[in-house]
C-alpha cells in the first residue's frame, strides 16, 4: 500500500474556514460546552476539597484487649477528638478486622493484653494501628492525629510515681499497619495535577470525536468533495479547543489561588509554554483517535484507554520512580507525565523555563510524533 | 487528451467486502451533455459517481476527468468538481447561510458574500437564511444541498438523487437550471429514478448489479431496445392482465392506472395477444403505441434481476 503523502501547502483560508465553523457548532451544542466549562470546577471542588481538608470524624473501631485506669484514659481522649470518631468497641480479636475490611471502620486501633502491666515495668508496649489506606490520603492524615492523642492522653497519667515515664521517648509504641496501599500523597501535589488529568480528560475526549462525528453524520462526504486538505482540517478542528483549555487552565489557576491557597512560585511564562503544549499534545491524541475510531463509541472507549494509564502511570497516583523500569518507559511516552513533572516544578518548586526544558523537549516531540501520525491516519476517501 | 470528453473513464471495479459493486465500468461524458444516470436500488450508481470524483479509489480501471487523472489528481479534480450528495450531507447544526458560507470559503470564493446572497435568492430562502438546516423539510434540504453544491461554478456536476423528495415545480425549476448550465457548458452527470427526468437528458447509462448494460443517446433507447407495445383498456381489466401474463412472447405486462401495456420483443407474438384479449372481454379497448421509457426501464430491471440473481 501507498502511503499517502504529507503535504504542507495549506490556505489559511480554508483553516479559517473550518475553525469558524467548529466554533459554532461548539457554541450550539450547549450542553457539551457547558461540560468542558464546569468540569474543572467540579472537579477541583470534588478532589480538592476532598484531598486538601484535614480528613475528620473517620470511623475507627477500638480493640481493647483489657480495661485499666490508662487504657480508658486514652478512649477518652479518643472520644474527644474530632479526628476519628468511635463507632466501636470491641473485645474480641477478628471483630475489628471485619469492620475495617468492610470499610465500616477505617482504622482499628488495638491496645494489647497486658499493655498497662508493661507500660509501668517500661517495656515499650505497642499500641497497633491498622489504618485503611486503600484512601491514602485520609490514612496518611489521621495516623499523625492518633499519635498525638495517645501522647496527650498518657501524659496526664503519668504523675508521681509514673513521672519518669513522662520523658521522651514514650513509654509505648504506636505500630502502625498501612493496609491495601502503602503510598501517600500530599495536597499541594495533587491540585496542580489535577490540573494535567482535566485536561487530558476533557481534551482529549472532546477531540476524539472531531472526525468520527462527521462520518457518523455522513458530512464527511460532503468535506472530502471539496478541496480542503488534511492539515487544514487538522488545524481548523483544533484550534477552537485550544480556547476551551485556556479556560479551563484560567478556571483551575483562579480556584487553586484563591480556594486552595496553592502557591505559585515559578515564572509564568514557563508555567504558559508547558501548558499550551501540553494542551496541544492532549488535543493531537483526541484527533488521531479519531482517525482511527469509527463510530463515536470507539472513540470513547480509546479516549479511557488512554486515560487510565494517564492517572496510573504517569506519576500522580504512585511515585513514578517506584515503578518498574517498562511502566517508566510507557509512561515517559504520556503526555501527561512531563506536563505533571514541568507544573509541580513551575507551580511548587520555583522553576523557570531552563528548569522544564528536560520534559518540553519530549512534550514537543510527543505532540510533533501524534500530529503526523494522526495526518497520515487521515483518510482522503470514503473507504 | 480529449479537450471534448469532460468524463473519460474506463474499467472502473469496486469491490466492498469480495463483492463486486461496480464491475469494469466506462463512461464517456462529453463537455456542456446532460448525462442521466439510471438502474435500479444497489446497482452501483452512488459508488461510481464517488470514484469519479475521487471520493473512492477504484481497485482497478483508469480515466480523465476534466483532463485530470481520476486516480492522482483528486484534490484538482475536487475544486472543479460540484458533488451533491444522495444523503443529505450538509451540517444540521448550522444555519442555512453558514452552510453555504462554509462551502464558499473552502472554495476560497472571491465576492463570497455576493455569491451567498444569490444563491439565498435564487433558492428563495432569504428570509429563513438563519434557520438552523437540520429544521428544514426533505425537500428544502435537497434544494439547498443543490445551491451549495452549485456555489463555485464547476464545470463538472455530479449529482446523485438531486431532485428525490422534491416536489413537481421545485424539480422543473431545477432541470431548467440544469439546462441553462449546459448551454454554458456545464456538464452534468446525474442519477435518478423518474422517468420524466431521464427524458431529459441528452444520453442515459443504465447499470444493473454493477455491469453497465446499456449506454445510448435518449432518443434512440426506445430503437435500440426494440420494444413492442400494445395498450389495453376498459374492463375487466384484472382478467386480462392476468390472461395477457400468461400469454406466449410477453415479457412485460406493466399497470398504469386504468390501462394496461404488454410489451416484447416479438411484435407479433404481442398484437397476437392484445387481439386474443379482445376477443374473451369485448368490452376491452386495444391499440399499439410506442414504448416509453418507463415500460423499457421496467422491462430493464425486470431482465437484469433474471441475468444476475
Ligand atoms: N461503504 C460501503 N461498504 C459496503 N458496501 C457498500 C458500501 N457502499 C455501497 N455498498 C454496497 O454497494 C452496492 C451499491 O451501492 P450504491 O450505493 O452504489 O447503489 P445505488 O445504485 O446508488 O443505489 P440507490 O439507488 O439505492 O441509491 C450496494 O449493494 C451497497 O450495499
Ligand atoms: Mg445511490
Amino acid at each position: 500500500m501507498k502511503l499517502p503523502k504529507l503535504s504542507f501547502d495549506l490556505s489559511w483560508a480554508r483553516v479559517f474556514a473550518v475553525f469558524l465553523k467548529e466554533l459554532v457548532q461548539m457554541r450550539r451544542d450547549r450542553p457539551t460546552f457547558a461540560i468542558m466549562i464546569m468540569m474543572p470546577i467540579m472537579q477541583l471542588v470534588l478532589f480538592g476539597y476532598a484531598i486538601n481538608t484535614d480528613p475528620r470524624h473517620l470511623p475507627a473501631v477500638v480493640e481493647l484487649r483489657e480495661d485499666g485506669p490508662m487504657t480508658r484514659a486514652f478512649l477518652a481522649s479518643l472520644k474527644a477528638s474530632t479526628f476519628v470518631d468511635i463507632v466501636a468497641i470491641s473485645t474480641r480479636e477478628s471483630e475489628g478486622d471485619a469492620m475495617l475490611r468492610s470499610g465500616e471502620a477505617s482504622y482499628l486501633i488495638t491496645i494489647p493484653d497486658g499493655f498497662e502491666r508493661r507500660l509501668v515495668r517500661g517495656e515499650r508496649p505497642q499500641i497497633l494501628i491498622d489504618a485503611d489506606a486503600s484512601d491514602p490520603v485520609a490514612a496518611a492524615g489521621a495516623i499523625g492525629a492518633i499519635e498525638s492523642v495517645a501522647r496527650s492522653a498518657f501524659s496526664a497519667e503519668f504523675e508521681g510515681a509514673l513521672a519518669s515515664l513522662a520523658s521522651p521517648p514514650p513509654p509505648y509504641e504506636i505500630v502502625v499497619h498501612r493496609r491495601y496501599n502503602p503510598a501517600g500523597v500530599s495536597a499541594f501535589n495533587i491540585v496542580p495535577a489535577l490540573l494535567g488529568i482535566i485536561l487530558t480528560m476533557t481534551m482529549v475526549m472532546i477531540t476524539s470525536i472531531a472526525l468520527t462525528r462527521e462520518t457518523e453524520r455522513g458530512t464527511m462526504e460532503n468535506l472530502l468533495a471539496t478541496p480542503v486538505r488534511p492539515m487544514e482540517v487538522m488545524i481548523g478542528k483544533i484550534t477552537p479547543y485550544v480556547f476551551v483549555g485556556a479556560v479551563q487552565v484560567v478556571i483551575v489557576l483562579l480556584m487553586a489561588t484563591f480556594l486552595f491557597h496553592i502557591p505559585f512560585t515559578g515564572s509564568p511564562f514557563a508555567f504558559l509554554v508547558g501548558v499550551t503544549l501540553f494542551i496541544l499534545a492532549n488535543l493531537m491524541l483526541g484527533y488521531l483517535i479519531s482517525t482511527i475510531a469509527k463510530t463515536q463509541m470507539q472513540a470513547m472507549q480509546m479516549t479511557f484507554f488512554v486515560f487510565l494509564p494517564s492517572i496510573l502511570l504517569s506519576g500522580f497516583m504512585f511515585p513514578f520512580r517506584a515503578m518498574p523500569n517498562w511502566a517508566q518507559a510507557l509512561g515517559e511516552a504520556l503526555p501527561i507525565t512531563h506536563f505533571l513533572r514541568i507544573v509541580r516544578e513551575v507551580v511548587l518548586k520555583d522553576a523557570d523555563m531552563p528548569d522544564i526544558l528536560g520534559d518540553l523537549g519530549p512534550l514537543a516531540l510527543i505532540t510533533l510524533a501524534l500530529a503526523t501520525l494522526a495526518l497520515l491516519r487521515f483518510r482522503r476517501t470514503l473507504d | 487528451m480529449s479537450e471534448q470528453l469532460v468524463i473519460d473513464v474506463a474499467g472502473l471495479t469496486k469491490s466492498f467486502s469480495g463483492r463486486k459493486v461496480v464491475d469494469n465500468f466506462d463512461l464517456q461524458v462529453p463537455r456542456g451533455a446532460i448525462y442521466g444516470f439510471l438502474g435500479p436500488n444497489g446497482s452501483g450508481k452512488t459508488t461510481t459517481i464517488r470514484m469519479v470524483c475521487g471520493l473512492l479509489k477504484p481497485e482497478s480501471g483508469h480515466g480523465r476527468v476534466l483532463g485530470f487523472d481520476v486516480l492522482d489528481q483528486s484534490s484538482l479534480i475536487k475544486e472543479r468538481v460540484g458533488y451533491m450528495t444522495q444523503k443529505f450531507s450538509l451540517y444540521e447544526d448550522l444555519s442555512i447561510r453558514e452552510n453555504l458560507e462554509f462551502i464558499a470559503r473552502l472554495y476560497k470564493l472571491d465576492r463570497r458574500h455576493e455569491r451567498v446572497d444569490k444563491a439565498l435568492a435564487d433558492l428563495g430562502m432569504v428570509e429563513r437564511q438563519a434557520q438552523v438546516a437540520g429544521k428544514l423539510s426533505g425537500g428544502w434540504k435537497q434544494r439547498l444541498a443543490l445551491a451549495a453544491c452549485m456555489i463555485h461554478e464547476p464545470e463538472l456536476l455530479l449529482l446523485d438523487e438531486p431532485t428525490a423528495g422534491v416536489d413537481p415545480k421545485a424539480r422543473r425549476d431545477f432541470w431548467d437550471q440544469i439546462r441553462r448550465y449546459s448551454a454554458q457548458g456545464v456538464t452534468t452527470l446525474v442519477s435518478t429514478h423518474y422517468m420524466d427526468e431521464a427524458v431529459q437528458c441528452d444520453s442515459i447509462a443504465y447499470i444493473a448489479y454493477g455491469k453497465k448494460l446499456l449506454d445510448a443517446p435518449t432518443a434512440e433507447i426506445p430503437k435500440q431496445i426494440g420494444l413492442a407495445c400494445w395498450r389495453v383498456a376498459g374492463r375487466p381489466l384484472q382478467q386480462a392482465q392476468a390472461q395477457l401474463e400468461r400469454a406466449p412472447g410477453v415479457e412485460l405486462v406493466a399497470r398504469f392506472g386504468a390501462e394496461i401495456h404488454v410489451c416484447g420483443h416479438d411484435s407479433a407474438l404481442i398484437a397476437a395477444a392484445a387481439v386474443r384479449a379482445k376477443e374473451s372481454f369485448p368490452h376491452l379497448q386495444i391499440s399499439e403505441i410506442e414504448a416509453g421509457f418507463e415500460e423499457i426501464f421496467i422491462y430493464l430491471m425486470a431482465g437484469s434481476a433474471d441475468n444476475f440473481q
